[in-house]
């Protein structure tokens, strides 16, 4: 596992004191990086340079580093969690760059999330969303054995692809309209799978949809660019499903 | 008087926990409404415990450091949870999981509260799949299973590799109804840094608002700290970057003990360390075991030419390989513990026949597996680690064996509680992997996921209603008590000294050094001399963090140098109790080794005449020793014995 050496990189780097004042470019120079770095332990480098030259750190969203936690974030020279399909900003590592490089560094784009420093951003907009009906509801005990209903293994599996959403937010951050369909679909999909999550589908797919329209997400005019961007891969077919237990929902009413 | 009450209720084994169910007291609902409890950390135990507290009724107010209750690191997970559901007819039952936990946890746990999780781990089941977790599932529709580490039968059930985040997300969901409701109240970017305490019972909490940097004051009628493991202590860990044990802390010198702090696991299959830069180090799923074959080479020569990148692993023939676990463990093989695994790795990288360029590696190899069962089959059980480990090491497992090296991954010690999960402090209650309670002397693989869930949906909103029941008369805390003022001063002080040092070095840097003493000195394998030198490197080190620390930025905003800096005072202070409860410990058992206490084979030598116990630490003040108790452990349904897994 001997990784190569990047000599030299320069960083641009969205610096932002707090959300009210206003952010703009700085430029770092970073040496002697190894390819086995990772992306966020390159930044974790910067940082204690920065420290020691008594500067203030970038302040950046992280914590499992392993790709499942999603608070990792970054905008990473113009793609949502950096060139590789299918990778989170943690687990991207500095042996996909390029000796000399400039890597410019920027937080999530959208109204819906605001900065609120460097490239920290506040993603409370998904929690309200999900509050406003993205579960089941059960309450604790009371519930049939596991064994009670059996799930057909494609339906689980297809449950679980969709359920595979960390909540990161890059869908909305690379989507020219800053929609939140994919996220939302994610859940309303995973649940109306399954038989557990049908019975409250409709109503769950109406009230989370209104939910997204109040917090100021824009529409969804399948382009296709969350899903290619998005780690966990899910599927713009899940957009298809909310947009059919919408339906629904509507015509129930 | 002796605190060390574990109140374990009277009648067999099978009795005990319906009997107190039967026995304690309830809240009744228009009372509940008038009971506020705080439950920091939204984790597999916090969050399965708020949301069902406010189901009951009760105002609850949640607490985690993360942007979302859904980032707690129970969503790191992967492997699996227990239950003893018996589903595949292999003959399992409540006592066998009981009796393996016991076994594993090598008999340093408590047998009533061991078997109450063994008896309630069903439910847990039941719970998730009605919540809509998509557990893997047979062609006929119904649960799946696989085999863990320490078990003899197949009773893990798990959702692809990211069990923890399923779980996770269905308790989240059962949150998030609450707080539609208006039950729960959550607190996210907030990391509580105190424990207010009234009259000897718990009534709040001090806590730091990340985003603005206020210090802020939050009463309740009680308080459950849910806030996890504090392998961070090590700096490298399978912990989340944030994990800590502050809040934790904080209750330990308040009043409540602290059992059996040296007791830490080391898991054997994580990606070793790169280089010095490393931030954490990435768990591979234990479940990875079940199909690779452990092994190093035979010979030393081939192993120095691996190391010196002359030699390709593939190019060593069977026959001159050592599949060492198979060899010193034929009935368990590639199964065995972790804690054994772990060591025996260890043992074989100290010996010179470690692999990687820098000798600490042993080979995990599936080639064995994939001439079996085919790629296919491989690639549908664990494609994701692979996928995983590629993208960290760029090696494709599927051509090449893992190389893997131990990791520190769980504590096993935490906050002192009796059986209700209360700690010495009354109304101060800790669940999930923050408590010491079930897991003895070494976790076994699933069993986490169990504890916290078991804690939080099924135990906690039981036995907290005894202690509710007769606070009823008690009016809503107020802040602005002299004890919370105190407590607030108490940590602007601390952070202010802190960040007042102007030092040249940051907490990372401290951090890391400190890491690197307990690693040597209190990891997988411990004597006198060793700790009694990091005692000393402990207390040098620490000296050195007040004289020479660095904060950067504004003390009131957003600040995470602060944050970090907090933390790391906190662990120096961990750190010296760690290793004076491993001084202490002058046996072997579990996933503490003393080489002072092996047999004539070079196994772990328990000593359950001297040490069967639990050790309860009482804080005594900044430059008291701290005091020892100990809670006699008695086996009074299994046989206890030697572990053995020959
Ligand atoms: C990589 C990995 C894989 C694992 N795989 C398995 C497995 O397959 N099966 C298994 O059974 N176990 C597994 N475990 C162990 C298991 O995941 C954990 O023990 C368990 O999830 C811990 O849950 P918890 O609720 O106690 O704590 P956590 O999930 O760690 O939650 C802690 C919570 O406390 C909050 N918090 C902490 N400190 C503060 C503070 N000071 N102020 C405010 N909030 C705070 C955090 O924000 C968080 O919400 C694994 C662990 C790891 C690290
Ligand atoms: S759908 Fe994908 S990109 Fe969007 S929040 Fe979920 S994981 Fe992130
Ligand atoms: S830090 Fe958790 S997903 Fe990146």
């Amino acid at each position: 596992m001997s990784d190569k050496i990047l000599k030299e990189l320069t960083l641009k780097i969205w610096r932002q004191q707090n959300a009210k004042a206003k952010g703009g470019f700085e430029t770092y120079k970073i040496r002697d990086v190894s390819g086995g770095t990772s992306f966020l332990e390159m930044l974790d480098i910067l940082n204690e340079q920065l420290v020691s030259e008594n500067k203030e750190p970038v302040a950046f969203d992280h914590d499992c580093r392993e790709g499942i936690c999603g608070m990792c974030s970054l905008f990473i020279n113009g793609r949502a969690h950096g060139p590789d399909d299918e990778v989170t900003t943690c687990q991207l590592h500095m042996r996909r760059f390029r000796d000399g490089e400039t890597i410019t560094v920027e937080p999530w784009r959208s109204g819906a999330f605001p900065v609120i420093k460097d490239l920290i951003v506040d993603r409370k907009a998904f929690e309200k969303i999900l509050q406003a009906g993205g579960y089941v509801s059960v309450t604790t005990g009371g519930v049939p054995d596991g064994n009670a209903i059996p799930v057909a293994n494609e339906k689980a599996e297809e449950a679980m692809d969709a359920a595979a959403c960390i909540g990161c937010g890059a869908c909305v951050a690379t989507c020219k309209n800053s929609s939140a369909m994919l996220f939302v679909s994610a859940k309303v999909s995973q649940l109306a799978l399954l038989p557990q999550g049908k019975v409250e589908a409709a109503r769950r797919a109406r009230a989370m949809v209104a939910t997204m329209d109040e917090l100021g997400f824009g529409n969804c005019t399948n382009t296709g660019a969350c899903e290619s961007e998005c780690p966990k891969k899910i599927s713009v077919e899940h957009i298809a499903r909310l947009n059919r237990e919408y339906l629904k929902a509507k015509l129930q009413e | 008087m002796n605190k060390l009450n574990a109140k374990i209720p009277e009648g067999s084994l099978g009795e005990k926990w319906s009997n107190h169910k039967a026995h304690i007291g309830v809240v009744s609902p228009a009372n509940k409404r008038k009971l506020d409890v705080i439950v920091v950390g939204t984790g597999l135990a916090g969050g399965s415990a708020a949301a069902s507290l406010a189901e009951l009724g009760y105002n609850v107010l949640s607490f985690c450091y993360q942007d979302s209750p859904r980032r707690a690191h129970s969503i790191a997970a992967q492997g699996g949870i227990n239950a003893a559901k018996n589903y595949q007819n292999d003959n399992d039952s409540v006592y066998r999981l009981f009796y393996e936990t016991i076994k594993g946890g090598d008999y340093r746990a408590r047998e009533a509260n061991v078997y109450r999780l063994a008896e309630v781990s069903g439910a847990i089941i039941d719970q998730c799949v009605a919540q809509g977790v998509p557990f893997a599932r047979d062609y006929g529709g119904l649960l799946d299973n696989r085999s863990f580490g320490g078990a003899l039968v197949s009773r893990t059930f798990y959702a692809r590799g990211q069990t923890g985040q399923q779980l996770l997300l269905g308790c989240y969901g059962a949150l998030n109804r609450q707080i539609k409701n208006g039950g729960v109240k959550v607190y996210s970017r907030h990391e509580v840094l105190d424990i207010v305490v009234i009259d000897g019972k718990a009534r709040g909490v001090i806590a730091r608002d990340l985003v603005t940097g206020k210090i802020e004051r939050f009463g309740a009628h009680a308080v459950v700290l849910a806030t996890g493991g504090y392998g961070n202590v090590f700096f490298l860990s399978t912990n989340a970057m944030g994990c800590n044990v502050s809040a934790a802390w904080q209750a330990y010198k308040r009043g409540a003990f602290f059992g059996n702090p040296c007791f830490v696991q080391i898991h054997p299959t994580c990606i070793p360390v790169h280089g010095d830069q490393q931030s954490k180090l990435t768990l591979m799923s234990e479940s990875l075991r079940n199909d690779g074959r452990v092994w190093v080479p035979k010979k030393k020569e081939d192993a120095e030419k691996l190391q010196a990148g002359t030699l390709a692993p593939n190019d060593i023939p069977d026959a001159e390989r050592d599949f060492y676990l198979e060899r010193r463990y034929p009935a368990f093989g590639n199964l065995v513990p972790r804690d054994v695994a772990s060591r025996a790795a260890k043992e074989r990288c100290d010996a010179g026949f470690g692999v990687n360029n820098t000798g600490k590696a042993v080979f995990l190899d599936f080639k064995y597996a994939i001439d079996r069962l085919g790629e296919e089959t491989i690639r549908k059980r664990y494609g994701n680690l692979f996928q995983m480990y590629e993208k960290i090491t760029a090696v494709n497992p599927y051509k090449n064996p893992m190389m893997i090296y131990p990791a520190i991954h769980y504590s096993m010690g935490g906050l002192w509680v009796d059986y209700n999960l209360m700690t010495t402090i009354p109304g101060l209650y800790a669940i999930g992997e923050c408590n010491f309670s079930d897991h003895g002397a070494n976790r076994l693989g699933a069993s986490a996921l169990m504890q916290g869930l078991a804690d939080g949906y099924f135990i906690l909103p039981y036995t907290i209603g005894d202690y509710l029941a007769k606070e009823i008369q008690t009016p809503r805390v107020k802040t602005d008590a002299p004890e919370f003022e105190e407590a607030e001063n108490r940590v602007t002080g601390r952070l202010r000294a802190l960040y007042d040092i102007k030092g040249t070095k940051s907490p990372d840097h401290f951090h890391k050094h400190l890491g690197h003493v307990m690693w040597d000195h209190v990891g997988m394998a411990r004597d006198a001399a060793g700790l009694k030198e990091a005692l000393r490197a402990i207390e040098e080190l620490k000296k050195e963090f007040y004289r020479d620390l660095r904060v950067t930025g504004d003390f009131t905003a957003m600040n995470n140098e602060l944050e970090k800096a907090g933390r790391v005072a906190d662990f120096f202070e961990l750190a010296s109790l760690m290793t004076r409860d491993a001084l202490e410990r002058a046996e072997s058992c579990g996933g503490h080794f003393r080489l002072e206490s092996v047999t004539e084979e070079g196994e772990a030598r328990r000593d359950d005449d001297l040490f069967r116990f639990v050790a309860a630490w009482e804080y005594k003040g900044e430059e008291a020793e701290p005091a020892l108790h100990k809670e006699a452990l008695a086996y009074e349904n299994i046989q206890i014995a030697q572990r053995s897994y020959k």
